[in-house]
């Protein structure tokens, strides 16, 4: 039975949906959701969800207390908390109170799912491939001393005793021997399993600031949220290029500034090899995402671009997203020159993002295919 | 959830008779055994095992849960106003911890059966709660979850609006018209002479043509007078469906069920410490228990600095009673005396102290009883303060010590738990059927933010444009809200009685 409490806690938990679904524009344009990231979950700060009555405002706290003491003495032990308002900040009785929700990153991707109004996204090949998950579930007589399962060890010490006449029901003492002992055991299931797998590529030259980086760090972390809630174990590589492209670690991705020219075509090439070598086409969902300022060195290189597009890549990923970030050094010429070559290709999804509020809007364009 | 049995049975039996010994006057008191889940959400419900659904108690229950689950708060006891008295115990607490609990709900359960301010209150509420969630969950099952729901969340949005006094007041009767009404608009005149002089006929003509136009006008206004009981007036007045006044009811009745146990919190849980404390150090108290007491008893009793705690206050405040009375400190004598050393050794012997706190109890609310006894010796004693925010430093800081202010500040924050004091003043304002309140300002100003939308609730349930008058950086306001925006203007006058 579903205790009543359970019930109201649920509503509780929808309301808190709600709200996060309403202000949802502004979590995910914040960069610090995913410092609050734990393992599974993500802490979301949100004001105390409270019913409006007639109160008194009160103009800063105060009241009557009790212990030593001179007047002028202050009384709350260290120093006023960082993160708290300021003195005299407006809204202080209501910065309080904030509410710190834990919400799971399956529940956040279903949110964004809901409010973006994203297809699920049908996998292909999905049980072409099957990945191998060991899982305790037998006994054996050997193993270590570690795994050792005692209630199956004295039920087999309890069965010898009571076999061999030794057990006495008065006095029930049961002393498991050597070959009693019983070790929890694995065997090895196929699971099958749809892959899939996320390259991002980044342009880190001289023209991409700091804002850009964090724009396009905010973004793959919400692709990485949905296409996660829609793949088990799913990969992610990261191709960082300037004039030369080169795969790299996640955190070096999102750090590094190189001050180089620019020659998209590299990391194309980068990521046709990755695909050739790692993620055959036929079982692996793939999806690329490269982020650029639209600058390319030459109109050469561009055309080279878009061959390995045509030609590599588009036939190999279930989509190709570029998604172009303003910057006040870049010309913006790559993304035209894309459009221009693809047109109206569904595999090949361009975005513009101008400035973090446009983050949502780019999410929605590069998901909404459900492909 | 159980009732207890075995050895806490025994136990109860033998703190039942030592509550007896002291002349406690309790209800039957019955004890159930819970575990820490199904305390948190019998805490969540108010003390109640059934309430009508609400998200509210869901955001309690989660607040509960894990305020337990990172060590923050521990709930040890649960008791509520009902006869028979349920209070719950919390499954695995020493038996120490569990000795102390059933001496503390035992202080309880005399002063919910004998204080006068519970006097009113249905003693069999949690049969009343439980009907009122079965006609909550009827109507949601006929009406929707959300329609009924955000109908419960506008009828709490104005659950505080409403007459502590009114269950004490004798239903209105009608008012015979008073005779010689006609004179009081005439001067005295003792030469009969001077009388067209004194009082003109033009003139009295005149005023008792005014005086019958005000009475007749006040005949037509509703409220006749300013009318605190807001939830009330509009049960009978505002345009409700049927089932939207029985749900508004249903949280008047529960508003006004829990309103003494916030009228005196204070002396509620001083009560309940002084005869935990009497009961168990005198009587029920094992030797190797006395840490364990001491421990606990010492958390509840602990000061937070910046926090008044009740139960400190609270036991501090029977005891200096119990003691002032035992030794004659009162009273004209005692309030004349100016000589320290005859204070310091004052004793009279009289030993009316037990009699006196068990009067106190009986007839005294928070605000009486810290108005009466809160006195200059006790508030240095206890070293009392008064603290404020030091608006650089953003610290909490102590402001003075003088018992004046002291005394003042406590008392302002008693009374009326608070809460502004808020009354309908006109439900048919400006002759266009709006609904007109006024707060009465004590000094502090209302949060205009939450005003705000609590005026957009009372719209919803008045179906016409809702105002207050109110006051805002010491100039006279009104707040409106017409159905589609809020507008604050000028106002002449402060609202007054």
């Amino acid at each position: 039975m579903i205790s009543r409490i359970d019930k109201d806690h649920s509503r509780f938990r929808e309301i808190v949906r709600g709200k996060i679904r309403q202000n949802l524009r502004k979590y995910i344009s914040r960069g610090d959701m995913m410092s609050r990231k734990g393992k599974d979950t993500v802490s979301i700060p949100m004001p105390q969800i409270d019913i409006p009555r007639f109160t008194l405002g009160g103009k800063g706290k105060s009241g009557v207390g009790q212990g030593e003491g001179e007047p002028g003495d202050p009384i709350d032990g260290g120093q006023p908390q960082p993160g708290q308002p300021g003195p005299g900040e407006a809204g202080q009785g209501e910065g309080d109170k904030s509410l710190e929700v834990e919400v799971t990153l399956e529940e956040l991707a279903a949110i964004l799912g809901e409010e973006l109004g994203l297809p699920r996204i049908e996998p292909k090949g999905s049980d072409a491939l099957d990945t191998k998950k060991d899982r305790y579930v037998s006994l054996r007589t050997t193993g270590p001393e570690s795994l050792r399962s005692f209630k199956a060890t004295f039920k087999r010490a309890l069965r010898r005793q009571v076999a061999s006449g030794t057990y006495v029901p008065g006095r029930p003492i049961i002393v498991p021997v050597r070959e009693d002992r019983r070790y929890r055991s694995w065997r090895t299931e196929p699971r099958p399993q749809s892959n899939a797998v996320i390259i991002y590529m980044m342009d880190v030259s001289g023209s991409m600031g700091d804002e850009q980086k964090e724009i396009v760090r905010i973004e793959s972390f919400w692709i990485d949220t949905w296409l996660r809630s829609q793949y088990q174990g799913l990969e992610s590589r990261y191709i960082i290029h300037d004039a030369t492209a080169r795969q790299v670690e996640r955190e070096v991705f999102f750090r590094t500034r190189e001050s180089g020219g620019t020659m998209i075509s590299s990391a194309y090439k980068v990521c046709a090899e990755l695909i050739e070598k790692e993620f055959s086409p036929e079982a692996w969902n793939i999806y690329a995402f490269h982020f650029s300022d639209g600058d390319n060195w030459s109109v050469d290189d561009t055309s080279s671009c878009i061959s390995l597009l045509r030609n590599v890549l588009l036939p190999a990923c279930n989509q190709f997203g570029y998604g172009q970030v303003e910057s006040p050094y870049g010309s913006g010429q790559f993304i035209k020159d894309v459009r221009g070559a693809f047109g109206a290709d569904e595999k090949l999804v361009t975005s513009e993002i101008t400035s973090k509020d446009d983050i949502m809007d780019s999410i929605k364009e590069f998901l909404r295919g459900g492909r | 959830m159980a009732p207890i049995s075995g050895e806490l049975l025994e136990l109860q039996a033998r703190i039942q008779g030592y509550a007896d010994e002291y002349g406690l006057n309790y209800s039957p008191q019955v004890f159930e055994l819970i575990d820490y889940e199904q305390m948190c959400e019998i805490a969540a419900y108010g003390g109640f095992p059934v309430r009508y659904p609400h998200w509210r108690y869901g955001m309690e229950y989660d607040h509960l849960v894990k305020s337990h689950t990172y060590g923050l708060s521990k709930i040890y006891e649960l008791v509520i106003n009902t006869d028979p008295c349920y209070a719950y115990l919390l499954e695995g607490n020493s038996f120490a911890d569990q000795k102390l609990v059933m001496c503390h709900v035992y202080g309880h359960n005399d002063f919910f059966k004998n204080n006068r301010y519970f006097g009113p209150t249905d003693r069999r509420m949690i049969d009343v709660m439980a009907n009122n969630a079965a006609r909550v969950r009827r109507y949601m099952d006929r009406h929707g979850v959300g329609e009924v729901e955000s109908f419960i969340d506008v009828c709490l949005s104005i659950d505080n609006l409403i007459d502590p006094w009114a269950p004490f007041r004798e239903p209105p009767k009608a008012v015979a018209a008073t005779e010689g009404e006609d004179e009081q608009h005439r001067l005295r005149n003792v030469r009969g002479y001077l009388e067209d002089y004194i009082n003109p006929p033009d003139f009295i003509a005149k005023q008792r043509q005014r005086a019958q136009a005000e009475k007749e006008a006040s005949k037509r206004k509703v409220p006749q007078r300013p009318e605190r009981d807001v939830l009330g007036f509009l049960m009978q007045h505002a345009p409700l469906e049927a089932w939207e006044a029985d749900v508004l009811g249903i949280i008047r009745e529960e508003a006004y069920y829990f309103l003494p146990q916030m009228q005196t919190k204070i002396m509620n849980e001083g009560w309940a410490s002084f005869w935990h404390s009497k009961l168990m150090t005198e009587r029920a108290l094992d030797d190797s228990e006395v840490i364990d007491y001491a421990d606990a008893c010492a958390g509840v009793m602990s000061m937070a600095p910046g926090q008044l705690n009740p139960y400190k206050i609270g036991i501090e405040l029977f005891r200096d009673l119990e003691r002032r009375w035992d030794t004659g400190r009162f009273g004209a004598a005692w309030d004349d005396c100016d000589d320290l050393q005859a204070k310091e050794s004052w004793d009279l012997q009289l030993g009316k102290g037990r009699e006196k706190i068990f009067e106190v109890r009986r007839l005294y609310n928070d605000v009486t009883f810290i108005d009466e006894f809160f006195t200059l010796d006790f508030c240095r004693e206890q070293k009392f303060f008064t603290f404020n925010e030091n608006r650089r430093s953003g610290r909490l800081e102590i402001e003075t010590r003088e018992f004046d202010s002291i005394k003042q500040k406590l008392l302002g924050m008693l009374t009326n738990f608070g809460q502004p004091f808020i009354y309908v003043v006109d439900a048919n304002h400006l002759n266009r059927g709006e609904l007109l309140l006024g707060h009465r300002h004590e000094g502090e100003d209302l949060k205009v933010d939450y005003a705000r939308d609590t005026l957009r609730n009372l719209e919803r349930i008045w179906r016409r444009p809702a105002s207050i008058l109110t006051v805002v950086d010491d100039k006279p306001k009104r707040i409106r809200y017409d159905g589609s925006e809020v507008t604050i203007s000028d106002e002449p006058a402060t609202f007054k009685l």
